[in-house]
C-alpha cells in the first residue's frame, strides 16, 4: 500500500515553473511589485535622521472554492495587500500594519499617516532593550510562475473526474507574495503562483484524505491522485475492527509523522521558549535526554516551499541542522532572542518555528512496511494534537481518516477513531524502530488570514508500543 | 462606520440585473497588541484591516469577491468578479438559495463600555502592564512574567439590494497575565485573562497588579505541588475551564454546517444527526444551554449576523434534551431544522459561515461550597491549558493549569498537571451539580472553515460537578 494517498513525491514537487503563466497572475505580481516599491520609496524618503524603518508586504490574489458532496458550497475571490512598518527610533520599537487599496495616492497618504502614528507612539513608549539594529542583509528576487486553471474552469476540472464521489474540500489557487525592504537598502521579493486541492472522499462516516498541489494543473495528475484515494477508500469498506486502549506497534504514514513533528513548531524548538521555561524540549536542549539515533531533522529551504528571508530580511542558511542522530544541534534563534539572551541568531522568524522542516529518511522500504509492522495499527493521519504534559513533551491527539488494524502484515480493516497520548521522547526516542526510505512533502495548506507558505518533508515512522488511551 | 461616504448604493446597482440579489459588507477593524515581559516592552503593534466583501446571488448560488479598493470602480470590479465566478460555479451549487436567506434588516449596535478605547492612552495601558509585570517579581524562579493586552475596534456596515442596512460597532479588550516558574527541569505556568466587550475602564492599575501577584504566587506553588493523581473520581470544573468544555463539546458539534458536512475536510463532522434534535438526551436534566448574543459584555454579542439576520437568545439544550442547532438561514434552508442568527465572518476577506456566538450554560442553584461538599473524593480544576477532541466531537482530553484535591467534601492540597478525558454525551450525563454564580469568559481565536477563519466567541458558565470521570496527571 502506498504510504499516503494522493500526495506529490518530493522529487516532483514544485520545481520553479517559468512561462505559461496566466495573464492575471503576471498582472497581479507585476502590479503589486511596482506599487510596493513606490509606496516604500515614498516612506523611506520621509524618514528623519535617527529613524530606521523595516517594511514587509504580504499579498495574494486567490480564488477559493469550497466543496461538499462534490458540489460547490462557497466560492470566494480575494485580492489583498497588507503592508507592515516597523519604526525604530531613539531606542523605541513600534510596528503598525494596514490593508493597502492598490491605489497609489490613497496608499501613500494612508501609510504616511501610519508612519506618523508610529512616531507619536515612540515618544510615549519605554526604551526597548532588546531592539535589533537594522542592517542591510542583502537582496533577493524570486518569482515562480505557474499554469493555473482560469477561475471559470476550476469547478468542472475538480468535480467531473470525481463524479460519484462524496468529496469535501478546498481549492485555492493564485499568486502569493512576500516582500521586504528596509532603510539600509535591503530588498527581498518572492512571488509564487500555485494551487492546492486539499480534499477527502467519504464512504459514509469513513474517509480517505488526499491533497493535490503544484504550480501547473494537470487533469491526468488529478485523476491519478483521485484514483489512489478511491483505492484507499475501498479498504475502508471492510468491517470496522474494535481496538481497545493499550500500547500497539504503529506505523505513522508520512502525513501522520508530519502532524506529529508539527508539534516542534509549538515552542519545542524555540530558543526564547526554552529560556522562558516554556519549551517541551528543555530536557533535550539541556542534554538530559536525547531522541532516537535514527532521527535527524533539518530546516531545509532547498525544498523551495518558502522564502529564506524572515521579517527582518535576514536570510537563513539553505540548510540548518536542528537534530542530528537524536541530539539537538541548535534551537531556532531569532535576532531579538539572541540579543536578549546572548545567543547566536540563525535566521529564525519571529515565532521561532520551523518553516521547512525536513526529516531525514531511513531505510525501511515501502514494500516492507506492513511486514515490519506485523500486528498493530497503520495510521494515515493524526488530528488535533496538543501538549498534554509539556515538561515531559507528552502529546495527545486522535487518529483520523484511513487508519487500519493490521495482523501478521495484512490489513484486516479500519478502526474506530482512537485517542493517543505519548511523549515525543518515547515516540521519537526509544520507541522509534525505523523510518521509511521514501519521504513525502506536505505543503502548508493553512489559510488563516492569508495563504500560508512552507511545509515539511517527512518519511513514514514505525513506532513500538504507541499508547492509545480512549 | 465609514469615515467618508462610500459608494455602496451605486456599487450594488452595478451588480443588478446580472445578479438576482447583491450585498456589500464593509469592515474596518483595528487590533492593537501591547505587551510587557519581565518589566520590558515586548510588543507594540497595531493592525488596520479594511475592505469590502461583495456578495451576489446568481442562478440560486451565493458567491463572493473581496476587495480593499473601496472606490466605485474597485467595488464594481469586485462585483463583476463575483458574478463571473458564481455564474461559472452555480451549475454545481450545493443548494438552490433565494433572497429569503438575506433578510432586509436595519438597525444599529454598539458595544457597552464606560470609556472608549479611543480615550484610553498608550501611556495608561503601558503603565498598567508594567505594574502587573513588576507585581509578579516575587522570586527568581519566576523566569517569565508577561502582561499583555489586545484592544479591538471593529465597524461593520452591511447593505443589500433587498434593503438591509445595519451598522455595528464593537470594542473588545483581552488582557492576559501569565507567570512561569521554573526550577531544574520542571516548570509551571499560571495565567489569568479578562476578555469581553468593554472599554478602557478595565485598565485599572492596582486591580491588575493584585491579580498578577496572585498569578505569580500560584505558579510558585504549582512548582512545588505533587502531580495530579490518576483514577476515576468526581470533578469540579471552574468557569474558566467550563468555557472550553462548552466550546468544544457543545458549541462545535451543534453547528449545522458541520452536521451538513461542509467542515468534514477540515475541522470535522459531528456525532449529532439531524434526527437527534428534540430527542437526544445530551446531558443530565440539570443541563440548560443557550445561544445568547444579547448578553451585554460577552465577547460575541451583536444585534445582527453577517447575513442581516436579527439575533435573539435561543435555548439549544433544555433539561438535557437537544432542541436547536447553531445554523444560519442558509443551513436552515438546507436541512429544515430551526437555527439561530450565526452567519459570521472573521474579516472583510472571508465569507460568512455558521459560527458560535455566546454559548452559555445556564446557572443552577448551588453555591461552590455546596458543590464541593457533595464530593467524597475528587479534584477541582481551573483554567484551561490543553485541549484536544476528535473530528466528530466525541472523545476529548483536556488539561488545566491548576488542580486542588477534594476529600470528604473539603478542598485539599494543590496538584499540578491535572487532566481529564471522556466522551461527550456520556460526560454531560454525569453532570450532577450546577453552580448558581456564572462568570463570563471567551476566546478571540476560534478556528474553523475553508478558507480558515478565527472568530470571537463568549462562554458564560457557573462551576459544575461531574461524577466519576477519568482523571490523570503528568509524568513523574
Amino acid at each position: 500500500m502506498s504510504a499516503a494517498p494522493g500526495r506529490s513525491q518530493a522529487s516532483s514537487h514544485r520545481s520553479a515553473q517559468h512561462g505559461g503563466a496566466s495573464v492575471n497572475a503576471i498582472d497581479f505580481a507585476g502590479r503589486v511589485h511596482a506599487h510596493f516599491d513606490r509606496v516604500c520609496n515614498h516612506l523611506l524618503d520621509e524618514l528623519a535622521p535617527g529613524e530606521e524603518l523595516t517594511l514587509n508586504l504580504n499579498a495574494e490574489d486567490t480564488l477559493f472554492v469550497r466543496f461538499n458532496g462534490n458540489r460547490v458550497r462557497q466560492n470566494t475571490d480575494v485580492e489583498q495587500l497588507n503592508l507592515s512598518l516597523r519604526l525604530q527610533s531613539q531606542g523605541r520599537t513600534v510596528e503598525k500594519s494596514r490593508t493597502l487599496t492598490g491605489n497609489f495616492e490613497a496608499d501613500q497618504a494612508a501609510t504616511a499617516c501610519l508612519l506618523s502614528q508610529c512616531r507619536q507612539e515612540a515618544l510615549v513608549l519605554p526604551i526597548d532593550p532588546n531592539q535589533v539594529p537594522i542592517q542591510n542583509n542583502g537582496s533577493s528576487n524570486e518569482e515562480f510562475r505557474g499554469a493555473l486553471l482560469a477561475p471559470e474552469q476550476v469547478v468542472a476540472a475538480v468535480v467531473e473526474p470525481a463524479e460519484g464521489c462524496d468529496l469535501a474540500g478546498l481549492y485555492a489557487g493564485g499568486t502569493v507574495i512576500r516582500a521586504n525592504r528596509n532603510s539600509k537598502g535591503q530588498s527581498h521579493w518572492f512571488a509564487t503562483e500555485t494551487f492546492f486541492l486539499d480534499y477527502s472522499i467519504y464512504n459514509g462516516p469513513k474517509a480517505a484524505k488526499g491533497s493535490y498541489a503544484g504550480s501547473r494543473w494537470s487533469a491526468a495528475e488529478w485523476a491519478a491522485n483521485l484514483a489512489r484515494s478511491k483505492t484507499l477508500l475501498q479498504l475502508l469498506s471492510q468491517p470496522q475492527q474494535d481496538v481497545k486502549p493499550g500500547a500497539y506497534r504503529s506505523y505513522l504514514a508520512p502525513r501522520a509523522l508530519s502532524d506529529l513533528v508539527g508539534m516542534l513548531g509549538w515552542n519545542a524548538l524555540s530558543a526564547s521558549a526554552w529560556k522562558q521555561g516554556r519549551s517541551p524540549f528543555k530536557k533535550l536542549a539541556e542534554k538530559e535526554l536525547r531522541l532516537s539515533p535514527l532521527l535527524s531533522i533539518d530546516e531545509n529551504f532547498a525544498l523551495g516551499l518558502t522564502p529564506r528571508f524572515n521579517s527582518l530580511g535576514e536570510v537563513s542558511a539553505s540548510t540548518l541542522p536542528l537534530i542530528r542522530d537524536g541530539a539537538l544541534q541548535t534551537l531556532l534563534v531569532n535576532s531579538r532572542t539572541a540579543k536578549e539572551y546572548g545567543l547566536v541568531a540563525n535566521g529564525a522568524n519571529e515565532s521561532e518555528g520551523p518553516r521547512a522542516l525536513d526529516v531525514r529518511p531511513g531505510s525501511l522500504q515501502q514494500a516492507d512496511i506492513l511486514r515490519e509492522l506485523g500486528t498493530g495499527l497503520y495510521l494515515s493521519n493524526l488530528h488535533y494534537l496538543n501538549w498534554s504534559d509539556p515538561v515531559s513533551a507528552r502529546v495527545t491527539g486522535m487518529t483520523r481518516y484511513a487508519c487500519f488494524w493490521v495482523e501478521d502484515g495484512e490489513i484486516v480493516g479500519p478502526i474506530q477513531d482512537l485517542r493517543w497520548d505519548e511523549s515525543l521522547y518515547s515516540a521519537l526516542g526509544s520507541k522509534l524502530m525505523a523510518l521509511t526510505a521514501q519521504a513525502e512533502i506536505d505543503p502548508a495548506v493553512d489559510t488563516y488570514y492569508q495563504r500560508a507558505l512552507g511545509g515539511s518533508r517527512t518519511p513514514g515512522a514505525l513506532i513500538d508500543g504507541f499508547t492509545f488511551t480512549l | 462606520m465609514p469615515t467618508s461616504p462610500l459608494p455602496f448604493a451605486a456599487a450594488l446597482r452595478h451588480a443588478l440585473p446580472a445578479a438576482e440579489w447583491a450585498g456589500l459588507r464593509h469592515s474596518r477593524e483595528t487590533t492593537t497588541q501591547r505587551g510587557v515581559r519581565n518589566d520590558r516592552p515586548d510588543q507594540n503593534q497595531s493592525a488596520l484591516e479594511e475592505g469590502a466583501m461583495c456578495e451576489v446571488l446568481v442562478d440560486g448560488h451565493f458567491g463572493y469577491a473581496a476587495t480593499a479598493d473601496l472606490s466605485l470602480a474597485g467595488l464594481q470590479r469586485a462585483f463583476e468578479r463575483a458574478i463571473a465566478t458564481t455564474r461559472a460555479t452555480s451549475a454545481h451549487q450545493v443548494h438552490r438559495f433565494t433572497p429569503n436567506q438575506r433578510p432586509a434588516a436595519s438597525g444599529r449596535y454598539r458595544s457597552p463600555r464606560h470609556t472608549s478605547l479611543d480615550d484610553t492612552s498608550l501611556a495608561e495601558i503601558t503603565d498598567c502592564l508594567l505594574a502587573a509585570s513588576r507585581a509578579m517579581a516575587l522570586s527568581e524562579l519566576l523566569v517569565n512574567r508577561s502582561a499583555r493586552a489586545m484592544l479591538v475596534q471593529t465597524d461593520i456596515h452591511y447593505v443589500s439590494t433587498s434593503g438591509a442596512d445595519t451598522q455595528q460597532s464593537f470594542e473588545l479588550v483581552d488582557i492576559t497575565l501569565s507567570a512561569t516558574a521554573a526550577q531544574g527541569l520542571e516548570s509551571q505556568t499560571r495565567s489569568w485573562s479578562h476578555t469581553g466587550q468593554f472599554g478602557g475602564e478595565v485598565f485599572h492599575r492596582d486591580t491588575l497588579a493584585r491579580q498578577a501577584q496572585q498569578v505569580a504566587q500560584d505558579a510558585l506553588a504549582l512548582l512545588q505541588a505533587d502531580n495530579c493523581p490518576s483514577g476515576r473520581m468526581d470533578l469540579v470544573l471552574m468557569p474558566d475551564q467550563m468555557m472550553l468544555q462548552i466550546h468544544e463539546s457543545i458549541g462545535h458539534p451543534l453547528e449545522l454546517d458541520r452536521i451538513l458536512g461542509d467542515e468534514r475536510n477540515y475541522a470535522g463532522w459531528s456525532f449529532v444527526k439531524p434526527h437527534d434534535f428534540g430527542t437526544l438526551q445530551y446531558g443530565s436534566e440539570l443541563m440548560n444551554v443557550s445561544f445568547d448574543p444579547t448578553r451585554a459584555g460577552e465577547l460575541a454579542s451583536y444585534d445582527f449576523d453577517d447575513g442581516g439576520h436579527r439575533a435573539s437568545r435561543e435555548l439549544l439544550i433544555e433539561r438535557g434534551v437537544l432542541q436547536r442547532g447553531l445554523g444560519s438561514l442558509e443551513s436552515q434552508a438546507r436541512c429544515g431544522l430551526p437555527g439561530v442568527a450565526n452567519f459570521r465572518s472573521a474579516s472583510w476577506n472571508r465569507a460568512p459561515i455558521d459560527r458560535m456566538a455566546n454559548i452559555n450554560l445556564e446557572p443552577g442553584q448551588a453555591t461552590l461550597d455546596e458543590l464541593i461538599a457533595k464530593v467524597e473524593h475528587g479534584v477541582l480544576m481551573r483554567t484551561n491549558r490543553s485541549w484536544s477532541i476528535d473530528d466528530y466531537r466525541n472523545k476529548f482530553q483536556f488539561g488545566c493549569e491548576h488542580g486542588q484535591l477534594i476529600e470528604d467534601g473539603r478542598l485539599g492540597r494543590l496538584v499540578r498537571n491535572p487532566n481529564y478525558r471522556g466522551v461527550t454525551v456520556d460526560f454531560w450525563n454525569r453532570l450532577a451539580g450546577v453552580g448558581r454564580d456564572d462568570t463570563v469568559h471567551g476566546t478571540a481565536f476560534c478556528g474553523k472553515g475553508e478558507p480558515s477563519q478565527v472568530i470571537r466567541v463568549g462562554h458564560a458558565s457557573p462551576p459544575c460537578l461531574f461524577r466519576d470521570v477519568e482523571v490523570f496527571g503528568g509524568q513523574a
